[in-house]
């Protein structure tokens, strides 16, 4: 009885699922080289232009890709394979560690894709600023990794698509992860309290100063663990035959 | 009564305003094999859910082997074939017979599932590749691979063809003779009567026969008999040994026969003229409604 092999399977599923896996990792990978490669010699604030963008793409790409698992969840139940799962011991606990394992594992795919990407454009980072970057990236990102497993267990799979796709465009955008949209201002002071705006901050520490405060940990705790309660109850609700 | 194998008592559930379960009182004994029969939206389903711990009663208690549901549900005492359709995918089914022998503290070994369930061929095809049979003998596989003591089957034949179901069946006989509670859900009286010690009859979420198959035989197993008989008199058919009514449509006559035998006797002894006759079991919907009676539904209003 243990819940290892359960996550070892969980794991599996979602590495066969091919076309899941290449569009939940692409997009972030493509708009980095659209643009990126266009303005590959540009600085911007004195810094290299793809060594910016880059940042921003991996806060947009890992959180694409750790919210994407909401959708296999939707899919299982319509299945009716929660249920199944329900009446077997699986505890709520070992389930939602299986599905942050996988998202995770999506999100640090997206990271080295896209630092990779960065490489083949000539950024250049020191190792100390790469393990920053990649540990507060891997921090800021738990919200939408819970958000993935509650939106997979409030929604129908159909609804997926769009609500998936709303919800990351959303908080990319306003978090600032394709340029920062208010430098000051109640409307700066209002995104300060978005858990993207830290994600972006966590993906852009290596190139600015101020790291990341105390404010940023606060804010992404308290997401985190308001999507984790919703997404518990969420979970226990959601016994009835779909 | 921590003895049983299920425990309901007074169990009630509706869904909004209507009511799918009216107060249930059901008790399993260990190794026993229950049938419970019904018409769709009898509440059977609802009744299987609340056992299982996936809905809670709106009243009453509900308890397996002494326990909550959902305790035994954690200790691995149930096993369940649900009835929505699909298994998981981009799993082979030894894959998925393995993932689910890893939840339970004392599984069966995959091999023997696989044989028992006669997918031994198929275990390394993919879920997603399988036929209506196919997926059905999976879950069922499923439902057995944790070696659990109460077997809960809704509608485990739902899907199949006659020859299907008898390979069902006859895999479930070798699980039934290793002492496991079974509750299961069905259409089909005859699947009842060949494979439960004890049928539990419902009809619109009331359990209205509870007994041995041969009393619930007794009860809901009315015939019909059509013929064509232009020149019978529906008052004279009426008065036939084992008639219990009659009805005429054009040419037709249909008798609904407490004793279709002693009918058919009495229809061909006097009547000449009579053709095309045809006898068969009354559909246990009607049965069922015969059995529930009318007046409770005007009772009600």
């Amino acid at each position: 009885m243990s819940s290892l092999t359960y996550t070892r399977y969980e794991v599996l599923r979602m590495l066969r699922n091919r076309r899941f896996f290449i569009f939940s990792l692409i997009f972030p990978l493509v708009l980095f080289y659209v643009i990126a490669t266009e303005n590959r010699h540009a600085r911007l604030d004195g810094i290299s232009f793809p060594l910016y963008y880059m940042t921003g793409m991996i806060a947009f790409g890992t959180m694409s890709a750790v919210v994407a698992g909401g959708a296999r969840i939707a899919v299982e139940r319509s299945l009716g394979w929660t249920r199944q799962m329900r009446i077997t011991p699986l505890s709520v606990g070992a389930y939602f560690r299986a599905k942050l394992v996988t998202g995770y594992l999506m999100a640090a795919i997206s990271l080295v894709l896209i630092s990779l990407a960065g490489l083949s454009l000539g950024v250049h980072l020191a190792a100390a600023n790469w393990a920053v970057l990649a540990g507060l990236v891997l921090v800021g990102i738990a919200p939408f990794a819970v958000l993935g497993i509650l939106m997979g267990n409030l929604l129908s799979a159909d609804s997926m698509g769009p609500a998936l796709g709303g919800t990351v465009t959303f908080f990319a955008l306003l978090g600032g992860s394709f340029g920062q949209l208010f430098a000051s201002g109640v409307m700066h002071q209002v995104i300060e309290l978005l858990p993207s705006y830290w994600l972006v901050q966590a993906s852009s520490s290596a190139i600015r100063a101020g790291g990341w405060p105390v404010e940023g940990w606060i804010v992404v705790a308290a997401w985190t663990a308001a999507f984790a309660v919703l997404g518990r109850l969420a979970y226990q609700r959601n016994t009835a035959r779909v | 009564m921590a003895s049983a194998g299920v425990d309901a008592r007074g169990l009630t559930k509706s869904f909004g305003p209507l009511p799918a379960v009216r107060g249930i009182d059901l008790s399993i004994a260990p190794g026993e094999t229950v049938a419970l029969l019904g018409p769709n939206g009898a509440g059977k389903s609802t009744t299987i859910d609340m056992i299982l711990g996936l809905s809670r009663p709106d009243a009453g208690t509900v308890s397996v082997f002494g326990q909550p549901p959902d305790q035994a549900v954690r200790a691995g005492s149930i096993g369940a074939m649900l009835q929505t359709g699909a298994v998981v995918q981009y799993l082979s089914i030894r894959e998925l017979l393995h993932l689910v022998a890893s939840l339970y503290p004392h599984p069966l070994s995959v091999g023997e599932v696989l044989e028992l369930t006669g997918l031994s061929d198929l275990a390394d095809r993919q879920t997603t590749k399988l036929s209506g049979g196919q997926s059905q003998r999976v879950r069922f596989a499923i439902s057995l691979v944790g070696d659990p003591d109460l077997l809960v089957l809704d509608e485990p034949t739902a899907a199949l063809d006659v020859e299907g179901r008898h390979e069902f069946w006859d895999s479930m006989r070798a699980v039934a003779r290793q002492g496991k509670t079974v509750l299961f859900a069905t259409h089909y009286l005859e699947e009842a009567d060949a494979f439960a010690d004890r049928i539990v009859v419902m009809a619109k979420g009331r359990i209205v026969a509870d007994g041995a198959p041969s009393q619930i035989k007794a009860k809901v197993g009315t015939r019909t008999i059509r013929a064509t008989a232009p020149d019978l008199d529906l008052a004279e058919a009426r008065r036939l040994p084992g008639v219990a009514s009659a009805d005429r449509l054009g040419d037709q006559i249909v008798l609904t026969c407490a004793d279709a035998d002693a009918a058919l006797y009495a229809l061909l002894g006097s009547h000449a003229g009579i053709r095309d006759i045809e006898v068969r079991g009354a559909g246990l919907e009607e049965a069922f409604l015969e059995l529930t009676g009318h007046d409770e539904e005007g009772a009600l209003r």
